[in-house]
């Protein structure tokens, strides 16, 4: 699959941050899905998820995957959103022996990965210290 | 009634001082500081670009503007760093917003004066009913050559404004533009730093297109200095904006709340567009503002404007350009600095 059809796809959720809300049972699903895993129901509502949130548990990659090593160490996390909304982004602009579980986030549009020196550029969602 | 609906700035967190520059290079750091007028400067973070800036700035303005973005038919970001050489940084933008994809987007360049020529066009196309709402973003991560003069100055931050008919916040009473060739700083197709002429860039570049574009537009609006409430004039380093401003008969007072440099840097394109959200931020119902950009090159636009009682309203919806600069400062060395930067160069 081309780097840039991906990336075109992927774009409601990474840049708009597009969830699917399942209108029989309000399950939010992010990435949205075709069937809601709660109650099976195959319509749903698209949502923006709000730009704030907290920090339901995170970790620190020290080993990063080739196209992040001169980011690492760097902390991912898990963002509680509200309504039951949950994202998994990076954790930046941030000390990273001072994240605590509960801190308050904002979410922010950054690049994500440069396809090498010559290629597209992806962007999406981190969350940085509120 | 056409002019502003909504405006906001985006500041990135990561600082370096004056010092921490001129210690790398042997420099003097009192000499800098007093002759540039200069403290410290922003500095984006890796994963930071004039579209990631374009799109946090524009967030901020439609807080303010509380329109549907699908009702914006101009897109247009005006920058030196634009991260593709062929793609545009405002086709990401739009999609961001969701203001694709009946909308015409385009991206400027002109030297630092880019931003303010988007705003020039966004608000012409709003004013001859061609689009409902316009939008303009003035952005940059500015390059400035290791051990420049530029490096001290050169940062990272941009300003967004949405121009409409309804709910204006601040009316455009008056525009003007000065021009002419004048080759002062550039940056040729492949290199990564942009040259400059040195002295030149002062008497024949930047103050005589600022003083030319002030004068001008002063003169076309039946106005003198003592007209306005506050002038905003673009930011190269602390002391050209309260140079310029005296030279055009402007008090300090008058020139203070937009004159952000010796703590933001040069934004260049974002430059003279984040001093007019700053005079925004304090400015009240009545106050007149004179903003002057100027882009090497060279040319300088002038836009009078007039502040309503929407400013009221909608001010608080987000946040102010000073209090983004006070908030969340992280420090950074000159080798952090020059990662980020990518001013290191590593092995293939």
């Amino acid at each position: 699959m081309s780097t840039s059809a991906k990336l075109k796809r992927e774009m409601p959720q990474r840049y708009r941050m597009e969830a699917g809300k399942c209108t029989t049972c309000g399950y939010i699903a992010f990435p949205p899905r075709s069937i809601c895993p709660e109650c099976q129901a195959r319509e749903f509502d698209t949502v923006i998820l709000p730009d704030e949130g907290t920090i339901l548990t995170h970790t620190v990659i020290r080993v990063a995957p080739s196209q992040f090593t001169d980011e690492a160490p760097y902390a991912i996390a898990i963002i509680e959103l509200g309504e039951g909304a949950r994202v998994l982004c990076q954790l930046v602009d941030c000390d990273l022996e001072q994240i605590a579980i509960g801190d308050p986030v904002k979410i922010e549009f950054r690049r994500i990965q440069a396809e090498g020196k010559s290629g597209v550029l992806f962007y999406g969602y981190k969350a940085v210290p509120a | 009634m056409v002019g502003i609906i909504g405006y906001g700035a985006y500041v990135p967190r990561h600082r370096i001082r004056v010092e921490e520059i001129a210690k790398v290079w042997g420099a003097d750091a009192p000499s800098y500081k007093r002759g540039l007028m200069l403290e410290e400067k922003t500095v984006p973070a890796p994963d930071q670009d004039t579209i990631t800036i374009s799109v946090e700035a524009t967030k901020n303005a439609l807080k303010r503007a509380n329109i549907n973005p699908a009702e914006i038919g101009c897109v247009y970001i005006g920058s030196e760093s634009h991260p593709y050489a062929v793609k545009p940084s405002g086709t990401t933008l739009a999609e961001v917003i969701g203001a694709t994809p009946d909308v015409h987007c385009a991206d400027f360049e002109f030297a630092c004066k880019a931003g303010s020529e988007g705003m020039f066009v966004a608000y012409g196309l709003v004013k001859a009913g061609l689009v409902k709402y316009g939008l303009a973003v003035g952005a940059d991560t500015s390059q400035g050559a290791p051990g420049d003069a530029l490096e001290y100055a050169a940062a990272a931050g941009g300003a967004a404004f949405l121009f409409g008919t309804e709910r204006v916040i601040a009316t455009i009473d008056e525009t003007f533009s000065y021009m002419t060739d004048t080759p002062d700083f550039w940056r040729r197709e492949y290199q990564h730093y942009p040259q400059h002429a040195g002295r030149f860039t002062g008497d024949p570049s930047y103050f005589k297109h600022v003083t030319g574009s002030a004068n001008g537009i002063m003169e076309k609006a039946g106005m003198t200095p003592q007209d306005f409430n506050y002038v905003i004039c673009h930011q190269p380093n602390g002391k050209f904006p309260q140079r310029v401003g005296k030279m055009l008969g402007f008090t300090r007072e008058q020139i203070e709340p937009g004159w952000l440099s010796p703590i933001l840097g040069n934004t260049y394109s974002g430059s003279s567009p984040m001093g007019l959200a700053s005079t925004l931020d304090i400015a009240k119902p009545g106050d007149r503002i004179l903003m002057v950009s100027y882009g090497s090159g060279s040319g300088s636009d002038s836009f009078v404007l007039t502040v309503t009682d929407q400013i009221d309203q909608v001010r608080d919806l987000a946040p102010h350009v000073r209090a983004q600069l006070a908030a969340n400062k992280n420090y950074i060395d000159y080798g952090t600095y020059a990662k980020f930067r990518h001013k290191i160069l590593k092995a293939e």
